[in-house]
């Protein structure tokens, strides 16, 4: 492989996310040990602002699940998941996550000094992702008989209808009387505004970050983003991340005006559809940052951004918020958001990351490459992997491809 | 491109050979060519466990071939061990290599598929001898050499055999599964049901042809390359009937990825 570590070029705003994180792990933790606070286990993409209006400090799986994925842990976790009926081939965040809960192992020990988990005292999930994580979230709800709820959000949609959002209202307002008693507060919807008002920042922050990279040479790369989406995803309704993307923010317009780009004398413009693969994302950069390819703009990162949250009804803001985002809507929408962004970022070449135990997030299976190479005139290639699951990806096969599509541009 | 004579820039000695090195996932061949692309010397042994030594001894075996000790001016590695080989100047995707050899050998538009022994590709290139795309085999080695290998040992024969019983008769067993492990299990039932060995045999060449033509529309002029179809024509016979249009392989069909290299090498450093 032709790279080295310094192709990957550092973010000084990293160590401020890192000291966050650390924060807000160390906060779940304290919570979790003494019950000064209560707890709430969430899907990513799922009602985490009202939980944080009724006081609970919200952790998320997924992230978790990222991080077994980055730190290969989820290898050696996953085969538990798989012996007591789990199977390899649904969701490696899910198997992975439940070994680490089986195997009493978390990369949170390492990178946090978090003796375990923090355990929840109320899990809540929204399928609008997939179903997987309500299956995820019902194997804590048996193994800790807390309190499981969720969200039904209906899949594939084209337009959002007046009565899908009102049904997603509906659903939400079901689960306040749960939450107050799990909770011990009282529903505020001020406090609710207030919450869903941060987390519309935290989002437009983040958005802003990731339009930088639509400049050339980019500031970033996907691979950063991956990273640095963290508060984003867990800490979105706390204003703490706000001003972290304020910071991420500034450097990104620093590296703008002193024209430095994330991959030196960028050369190719990528875009990343599907998952990353966690346990090589310093290999596919290296990888690509070595041949003056940068990844400038992804599904995986874009997505984290919810306009419809200043709506003025915060119910409404998250119904539409968590029910317009590109997994849940129809081929039709997806491919037309693809070929939007491949033309905002000026996009030479795609990359379909098609993940074996993720296909709602594998956006190659329905012909969508070759209808989109064909309008645009952009090529691409499919790598077959896995967000967590390495015995499902062939390193060989991936950067073959990989350097053969730069090649090719 | 390929067929470009080399610049004003090339440093090489006037006489000098250029090499191509494609360390494959079984086998290593190596070419070597001169000043005007014509074939030196060739050499494939099999990869083993040790890729520099290999590509090493490949390289003197081309040269003992060729009968030449003319010094060898620049080489390009590829392949999956091309980071391995010490001598190579540089290294690109065997993808590419096969791309430069095929339109060096049909000038013009085709669609190249290589059977290699671990993996399949299909690749196209315009008149120009641009790769306008390529698409390369999921993980399982199902319709690869590998499979053929792995056919021959549950069948307990040479894999030297496989393609003259494949010709021998008309009559292919099905063979449907997408998984090697599994077409073996789906071949003991066809022994227990007194299948012929030969339509077996037939059956997986058919099953190769058939994940072949499952990874792209073959169209235009197709070439056929690869250590698979250089040792077994009746698979590119299957092919073609399939397809219903003649199918090229070119001579050294095996050395396609090499003979690519090597013209890569041919050109002015970049």
């Amino acid at each position: 492989m032709v790279a080295s570590a310094k192709v990957i070029k550092k973010i000084e705003a990293t160590g401020p996310m890192r000291e966050l994180m650390a924060a807000y792990f160390h906060e779940l933790d304290a919570a979790a040990s003494s019950g000064t606070a209560k707890v709430a286990w969430c899907t990513s993409v799922g009602p985490a602002e009202l939980l944080r209006a009724m006081g609970f400090l919200v952790y998320f799986p997924e992230n978790h699940g990222a991080l077994l994925g980055s730190s290969r842990l989820a290898s050696e976790l996953i085969p538990a998941a798989n012996a007591i009926g789990y199977s390899p081939d649904i969701c490696s965040y899910l198997t992975s996550d439940v070994g680490s809960w089986l195997r009493k192992t978390t990369p949170l020990t390492k990178a946090f000094g978090l003796a375990r988990v923090p355990k929840p005292d109320v899990l809540v999930y929204n399928t609008n992702q997939c179903r997987d994580v309500q299956d995820w979230f019902a194997f804590y709800h048996r193994e800790l008989r807390v309190p499981l709820l969720g969200i039904q959000t209906p899949r594939s949609l084209g337009d959002l209808t007046s009565d899908h959002v009102a049904s997603l209202v509906a659903q939400y307002r079901a689960m306040i009387p749960d939450l107050e008693r799990v909770s011990g507060n009282s529903f505020d919807i001020d406090r609710l505004r207030e919450v869903v008002a941060s987390s519309y920042r935290c989002t437009q922050g983040w958005g802003r970050v990731l339009r930088s990279a639509m400049h050339r040479p980019s500031p970033l790369t996907f691979f950063d983003g991956t990273i640095h989406m963290g508060p984003a995803v867990v800490l979105r309704g706390d204003e703490r991340a706000v001003r972290y993307y304020e910071i991420l923010g500034r450097e990104m317009e620093e590296r703008i005006r002193a024209g430095v780009g994330a991959v030196d004398g960028e050369k190719h413009r990528l875009y990343w559809e599907g998952m990353p693969v966690w346990g090589k994302l310093r290999e596919h950069a290296e990888l690509l940052g070595a041949r003056g390819a940068c990844v400038v703009a992804s599904t995986y990162c874009n997505s984290w951004v919810f306009e419809p949250l200043s709506e003025p009804d915060p119910f409404v803001g998250m119904a539409r918020a968590y029910a317009e985002l590109f997994i849940v809507r129809d081929e039709a929408f997806k491919e037309r958001y693809l070929e939007r962004m491949a033309r905002d970022f000026q996009v030479d070449g795609f990359v379909y990351h098609d993940a074996k135990t993720c296909p709602n997030n594998s956006n190659n299976r329905y012909g969508m490459p070759v209808r989109l190479a064909q309008r645009l005139g952009v090529p691409y290639i499919v790598i077959h992997g896995d967000l967590n699951d390495l015995r499902l990806y062939s390193e060989e096969q991936a950067c073959t491809q990989l350097e053969a599509l730069i090649e090719q541009l | 491109m390929a067929q470009a004579s080399p610049s004003k820039a090339d440093e090489s000695p006037p006489r000098a050979l250029y090499c191509g090195v494609d360390v494959g996932a079984s086998a290593t061949k190596v070419v070597l060519i001169d000043r005007d692309a014509r074939v030196v010397g060739r050499s494939v042994r099999p990869s083993g466990v040790d890729y520099r030594a290999t590509a090493r001894r490949c390289l003197e075996e081309a040269r003992e071939a060729g009968k030449t000790d003319l010094p060898v001016g620049r080489t390009v590695s590829t392949g999956y061990g091309r980071t391995n080989v010490e001598f190579a100047d540089r290294s690109v995707t065997e993808i590419h290599c096969h791309g430069v050899a095929c339109f060096h050998l049909v000038g013009g538009p085709a669609t190249l598929v290589d059977i290699g022994g671990q993996d399949n590709k299909v690749i196209r290139i315009d008149g120009t001898g641009r790769r306008v795309d390529f698409k390369m085999n999921r993980k399982c080695a199902a319709g690869t050499g590998a499979f053929l290998e792995e056919i021959a040992v549950r069948l307990d024969l040479p894999v030297g055999a496989l393609d003259a019983l494949a010709a021998s008769t008309q009559e292919a067993a099905r063979l449907s599964s997408f998984c090697t492990v599994f077409a073996k299990t789906e071949i003991l039932a066809h022994l227990r049901a007194g299948v012929k060995v030969e339509s077996i045999v037939r059956g997986a060449f058919v099953s190769v042809v058939t994940r072949v033509l499952e990874m792209a529309p073959l169209e235009g002029r197709v070439v056929l390359t690869g250590g698979v179809v250089a040792y077994n024509p009746t698979i590119a016979a299957l092919l073609s009937v399939k397809i219903g249009t003649e199918v090229v392989v070119p001579p050294y069909a095996q050395f396609s990825g090499a003979l690519g290299a090597a013209l890569l090498a041919r050109e002015p450093a970049a």
